[in-house]
């Protein structure tokens, strides 16, 4: 070799420096490593470098677009003409299931007024659209097209057509990362419809399945149940759907029936999801009751006994504030 | 000059392209076989232009993907540095290796990126992945030969260094 820089390069041996180097690099990547698992930093530095991240976001959402755009452009018509029809038959299907519960949600509501309780079954919703992009954490975070600048916030459920997708994990000015039920750091509070057993659903290693590892071995469960939520914990409101069971055996310590399921939301195939706007109601203690007493104007003149009517006058209006606060509280 | 900028246009071009084609997603069943891009356009320019890959850009690239895609920020950071930190210091024998040795050697090198990758997550707190994680080293190694060529011929066209 006729290098000019060849002590820079040699053949064989390594130089120390080159080492040196290399050794403060790691340092400094493991301390980036440790200081963003303790604090989060890289959703911080992420949610400022957003103009920068988004915009190659949508980059290389742009092939999937593209496959998505090519294959309703060129699909065959006999192929669209028969989604058509089963898009339609689901509809009339759908109508005619809608027009049957609107009875029964009136009643429900008509109940629930007598009950005193507020929560309705309406839903506000937004639509978002999934943006194709590889996040390689093994597949269990997607990219939706909404963020902050929607009004999204961190933590809200994630429903498609089928059933519960996931929770909002992280938001950034214009995108956001969803959770999906298969990581396997997530957990769902879930009740098995058919037995009404409360239990959770964890996600599994291979991300495809969910996993309840810790039902009673006396329970009553079998291959084909399906999970509802059960709005426990109060982040995901109770009655979706949430999977079937696929196999149900004896854990291997013998303490526990273990049950498999597979999630009811079409996790690989979603387009268009739906984000959950209200969060469920808490189950937990309910509010605080404004102080009760005699009203107002009941009350003697102010210039007789002015200390207690000022008292009860102020609790009320924190009083009516109340309900809004525990959603928040509970977590 | 002209020339020059151009390489080192076509060279910084190559690395986002990685970059991108990291993000953008694969059907589902072809998932696992995705080289990762990366790794492999540092290892090309590490070998052919030691001028231009330090271990600082390296560093500078593992970040920005960390940024883009990243669990944790700094982990590909680690493993890009600890890649072009082997192959520098064998260049001078990897680059008169023939080709399909020099596939081995790529398969070698991203083998142990994943190992480190596998640590790093590990500790993190984070479960093994399945069997099939382990392919995607073995299609890089496998594509090497092919992108290896498509760069030289890249570079003979523009004449560039």
């Amino acid at each position: 070799m006729t290098r000019a820089r060849d002590e820079s390069s040699p053949l064989f041996a390594g130089n120390a420096a080159g080492t040196l180097r290399l050794i403060v690099y790691l340092a400094l990547a493991m301390v980036l490593m440790v200081l963003d698992q303790r604090n989060g930093w890289l959703w911080r530095l992420r949610y400022g470098a957003a103009a920068v991240v988004e915009p190659v976001y949508r980059l290389a959402g742009l092939p999937a677009v593209g496959i998505h755009m090519l294959s309703s452009a060129f699909g065959d018509r006999q192929q669209l003409t028969e989604q058509n029809q089963r898009l339609r038959e689901d509809l009339l299907l759908a109508n005619a299931r809608l027009n049957q519960m609107a009875a029964v949600a009136e009643q429900n509501q008509r109940l629930k007024q007598l009950l005193d309780t507020r929560r309705s079954l309406r839903l506000r919703v937004q639509l978002a659209r999934v943006i194709g992009v590889d996040l390689g954490a093994y597949r269990y975070r997607l990219t939706l097209n909404v963020g902050a600048r929607d009004g999204v916030k961190s933590g809200q459920p994630v429903i498609d057509a089928h059933g519960v997708m996931g929770q909002i994990r992280e938001v950034l000015p214009t995108t956001s990362v969803v959770m999906l039920l298969t990581d396997p750091a997530h957990a769902i509070p879930v009740v098995i419809a058919r037995s009404g057993l409360r239990t959770v659903a964890y996600g599994s290693r291979d991300g495809e399945q969910l996993t309840l590892p810790d039902i009673p071995l006396a329970a009553d469960v079998r291959v084909g149940d399906q999970l509802l939520t059960s709005g426990v914990g109060g982040r995901f409101p109770p009655g979706f759907p949430v999977g079937e069971i696929r196999t149900v055996a004896t854990a291997a310590t013998g303490m526990f029936t273990v049950a498999q399921a597979r999630p009811a939301a079409d996790l690989d195939r979603s387009d268009e999801v739906l984000l959950l706007h209200d969060q469920a109601e808490p189950d937990g203690p309910p509010a605080l009751l404004p102080p009760m007493g005699p009203p107002d104007d009941l009350a003697p003149a102010a210039g007789t006994r002015p200390a207690p009517s000022a008292s009860p006058a102020t609790p009320p209006g924190a009083g009516s504030k109340r309900p809004s606060v525990p959603g928040g509280a509970t977590r | 000059m002209n020339r020059q900028r151009l390489g080192s246009w076509l060279f910084f071009g190559t690395l986002v392209f990685a970059l991108l084609l990291m993000l953008v997603p694969l059907p589902l069943v072809l998932e696992p076989f995705k080289p990762y891009w990366p790794a492999l356009c540092l290892l090309y320019w590490s070998l052919e232009s030691e001028d231009r890959v330090t271990l600082g850009l390296a560093f500078a690239v593992g970040i920005g993907a960390d940024l883009l895609n990243g669990v944790v920020l700094g982990e590909q950071a680690l493993r890009l540095c600890a890649l072009v930190f082997i192959a520098l210091r064998f260049r001078s024998r990897l680059r008169f290796f023939p080709m399909w040795q020099q596939s081995l050697a790529v398969l070698a090198l991203l083998l142990n990126d994943r190992i480190l990758l596998l640590i790093v997550r590990v500790l993190a707190g984070g479960s093994l992945p399945p069997g099939s994680w382990w392919i995607s080293p073995f299609v890089g190694a496998a594509l090497w030969p092919f992108l290896f060529l498509l760069f030289d011929d890249l570079r003979a066209r523009l004449r560039i260094q």
